[in-house]
């Protein structure tokens, strides 16, 4: 090897283990994927955050760098995920007015919800002869990560496994969103952004946000509220189901 | 800005407390979130701080998501074993859920939120 390429190929050592590089590089994917995502016309099958998901795990593939080694740099990201969940409050206290007055309907509808996503996902996995393993982890889909996997465990299936459904689920959610409420003839952003939280977690809120702040904070609260109810409710249901 | 994040912090923190001292179910972010809610509604109004930490986070959730997507990568083994099951699944039932949750919200609120304005 000459001494350049050595020289290069130790810089590179260095990079692709160091923060520095995955930070950067999320990023910048995420916003040539926002500019990307505009010229297609914002098309939600190439949502930015798709889009980056698909263009950054080639690019570990390719680079040969880890999961871990990528997150030691990203985490700086993914910290604020949670500061962000907080700050939902905001938006949700400019329209309290509407949560008020829609009260009773968004417990119900909540309730629905979270038992229609358990159910149809475990029929679904049972009628096509799923193992009882498969089928446990995909009950929980719909519910944010951190709850989901710890439901997942409770009724015996693999969190991991979970954690995975539930960031496809996410991303079917924002695929199937505009579609399906076109079909649906649903147009107030309180019932569109409520139901993208319910069915596809903070993907969907994401979504949400790009139709409205109102959207947003529905969307944020169905977040919270299927994750509480879905914690109790789901380890009862396959009890009382008896699978 | 640094008031703002500070608030934010402290709500997050008092949450991830609580939820690990009650065993609660939840993330505490969540739990924080109720917090800040309840934050505001006692004192009427979002101080500005916050507004402005609030609107620069919301206003890039999307990206915030992005490193946990890309832990998809970890899951490909998992998935690809049971890969017909479940992506069957997953599209079916997203879409029966989306679908009954909205019909469902929509029939119980329509008489309230047709009539008035608000397609904010």
């Amino acid at each position: 090897m000459t001494k350049t390429t050595a020289d290069l190929s130790s810089l590179w050592v260095y990079l692709a283990a160091s923060p520095l590089l995955s930070l950067t590089v999320t990023l910048v994917t995420f916003q040539c994927c926002v500019w990307l995502n505009k010229k297609l016309g914002k098309s939600a099958l190439f949502h930015p955050v798709l889009l980056s998901m698909a263009v950054l795990i080639t690019f570990l593939k390719v680079a040969n760098i880890s999961y871990d080694t990528y997150f030691k740099g990203a985490q700086f990201v993914h910290f604020l995920l949670g500061t962000a969940t907080v700050a939902l409050a905001i938006p949700l206290y400019h329209h309290l007015d509407w949560v008020k007055r829609m009260f009773f309907p968004l417990i119900i509808a909540c309730f629905t919800g979270a038992t229609t996503a358990a159910l149809s996902a475990i029929a679904v996995g049972m009628w096509m002869g799923a193992s009882r393993e498969t089928i446990m982890s995909l009950a929980p889909k719909s519910v944010t990560s951190p709850i989901a996997m710890g439901i997942s465990e409770k009724i015996g299936g693999l969190p991991a496994l979970t954690a995975g459904l539930v960031l496809i689920t996410g991303a079917i959610g924002c695929l199937i969103a505009a579609p399906l409420y076109r079909l649906l003839k649903i147009r107030h952003d309180s019932v569109k952004g409520f139901a993208l939280g319910l069915s596809a977690h903070g993907f969907g809120t994401a979504y949400a946000f790009d139709i409205s702040q109102l959207a947003g904070a529905f969307a944020g609260l169905a977040i919270g509220l299927t994750g509480i109810i879905s914690a109790f409710l789901l380890p009862l249901l396959i009890k009382s189901l008896g699978i | 800005m640094l008031l703002g994040i500070s608030i934010l912090l402290i709500c997050q923190l008092c949450g991830e407390v609580l939820v690990r001292l009650l065993n609660f179910p939840v993330p505490g972010p969540v739990v924080g979130m109720v917090l800040l809610l309840l934050i505001l509604i006692i004192k009427g109004s979002v101080p500005k701080a916050v507004q402005s930490v609030g609107d620069a986070l919301l206003n890039n959730i999307a990206l915030l998501y992005v490193p946990a997507g890309v832990g998809l990568m970890e899951h490909f083994k998992l998935i690809s074993k049971d890969w017909l099951v479940i992506s069957i699944a997953l599209v079916v039932s997203t879409l029966v859920t989306m679908a009954v949750t909205a019909i469902v919200l929509k029939l119980l609120t329509e008489h309230h939120i047709d009539k008035e304005k608000p397609y904010d």
